[in-house]
């Protein structure tokens, strides 16, 4: 499995190119819970951002809830602000079959009515369901079918390769 | 549509109801029937899961898509504003589709048993009763007659218990206090007649809270109280001395049955919480009623307005407790 801090630095990078030409001095970062916030930390660091950051827990968002019930452990979402007419970066740690996604950007629309929404990861795996592209991609991976890659932290943050048992 | 009578006999005497019935066999909660016998652990996932739903005030649109196309029924044999509408807009919040049935027992009888109404119920497919009723063991009959898959809450039986009530006083306490294991808490009032108070006493013990006391004239303690685990009082100055928080109970002039006081106004003299006497408190100490509060029986409208009273706090934060254990339990079906 590939470093992360190099991965943060091309991020931030793409990031500050991707921002710089759409005029946009300083989106709000908003990472979703838990590895997507300690990806929006590091990066806003690297990016020298200053403003507050929004954390989002989508439990209450998942489309699995009525299959997997509630995650036991649901974290308050916490938005600074208004969000109307504001450029986000929405970051996550692994981009996979893009569902996370879909549940983070239904929650973002209830708080209000961002100007735009670039979303940044630090790995882009093969297996997307739902048609979600990232801008901002820190690592592209292939793995094999029963197998995922999760991110562990948040200090030191690694990433580590799952094989389930008998695939999904 | 749907009439009740409910003959007594149908239902279990009041007395130790099994609260097995309302975990799955992994210990996940499907019903809401008593606070008895939750342990520590699912009883602050409850209250976590709550602090989630109550930040979401702050949203644009106050609303999750979680039990989307979920039926939900309020079924009420005995009045009730604030607990039915708190349930409805949680219900509401979480995207359920929610059915108001206010049962007159008095003028309602067609003689359809309460296992016929829950049938013709479960015939248009719902998916979660919250119950209220007179009878103590309402809530665990229905719970045990249900089809799987079927979640009932508790919305107060008899003097049973009142389950979400006692979660959001506690709730409520602990967004203020923190840890309970350091706090002394004075229940005062009608406690004969209670069911909040006897689920919010299983509540605070299994949060270990460092003294519980219960205070009461005589006439309006059950026997046996102290077996419970409470310090009883039978003075108010005594028992309000010191302590963090304190539970003003409704003086249930409804359930009256027989002369248990000789009057309003001599219970205000005595038992009645007043500026004065809640100086012997601490002086952070929180002030709480489940409501509806009796103004000038059980308490001083000045300490019921005051800065230490959390009342209508307790109100805004039923909401997302009941929420917290709506998407609970609903979320046990389909594991």
């Amino acid at each position: 499995m590939p470093e992360i801090a190099p991965l943060l630095d091309s991020m931030a990078e793409q990031a500050r190119r991707h921002f710089r030409q759409q005029g946009i001095a300083e989106p709000i970062v908003v990472g979703i819970h838990s590895g997507g916030v300690w990806i929006a930390d590091a990066l806003r660091q690297r990016l020298g951002y200053t403003r507050p950051m929004g954390k989002l827990d989508i439990s209450f968002y998942r489309d699995d809830f009525s299959r997997i019930g509630m995650h036991p452990q649901v974290r308050p979402s916490e938005l600074p602000e208004e969000l109307d007419d504001e450029h986000i970066l929405l970051v996550d740690d692994v981009l996979f079959t893009g569902r996370t996604i879909r549940a983070a950007l239904n929650e973002l629309f209830d708080y209000g009515r961002p100007a735009s929404v670039t979303l940044a990861v630090l790995v882009e795996r093969d297996g997307r369901e739902l048609p979600v592209e990232a801008a901002i991609v820190g690592a592209h991976l292939e793995l094999g079918a029963g197998e995922q890659v999760k991110l562990r932290g948040p200090d030191p943050l690694r990433l580590e390769r799952i094989h389930l048992e008998g695939g999904t | 549509m749907i009439a009740v009578a409910h003959p007594a006999s149908q239902l279990p005497r009041a007395g130790p109801l099994p609260n097995s019935l309302q975990l799955t066999s992994d210990g996940r909660l499907q019903h809401l029937l008593t606070v008895e016998g939750l342990s520590r652990d699912l009883l602050s996932e409850i209250l976590d899961t709550a602090e989630s739903f109550a930040n979401m005030n702050e949203k644009a649109v106050k609303k999750v898509p979680l039990l989307r196309g979920k039926t939900i029924v309020n079924l009420f044999f005995e009045a009730s504003t604030r607990t039915r509408t708190t349930f409805e807009l949680a219900a509401k919040r979480l995207s359920a589709d929610v059915l108001n049935i206010n049962v007159s027992t008095s003028s309602a009888v067609k003689g359809e048993s309460l296992l016929d109404t829950l049938r013709n119920l479960e015939a248009m497919n719902v998916d979660m009763f919250v119950v209220r009723h007179q009878q103590s063991g309402a809530a665990h009959f229905m719970a045990r007659h249900v089809e799987p898959g079927i979640s009932v809450l508790n919305a107060g039986d008899g003097r049973h218990g009142h389950p979400t009530q006692a979660l959001l006083d506690m709730f409520t306490i602990r967004r203020h206090k923190g840890d309970f294991t350091r706090l002394k808490i004075a229940i005062v009032g009608d406690i004969l007649h209670s069911r909040v108070a006897r689920s919010q006493i299983h509540a605070l013990n299994i949060l270990q809270a460092g003294e519980v006391r219960v205070v009461a004239p005589y006439s309006l303690l059950p026997a046996h109280v102290e077996d419970l685990g409470v310090h009883v009082y039978h003075n108010l100055e005594q028992g309000l001395r010191d302590v963090d928080v304190v539970i003003m109970l409704r003086l249930q002039r409804e359930r009256m049955e027989h002369a248990h006081l000789p009057s309003e106004h001599e219970y205000f003299q005595l038992f009645g919480l007043t500026q004065r006497r809640l100086h012997l408190a601490k002086p952070d100490c929180l002030v709480m009623h489940p409501g509806p509060a009796n103004r000038g029986v059980e308490i001083d409208s000045a300490v019921a307005d005051g800065a230490q009273s959390v009342i209508l706090q307790q109100v805004t934060y039923g909401i997302a407790v009941r929420m917290a254990v709506m998407s609970m339990v609903m979320g046990v079906r389909g594991a």
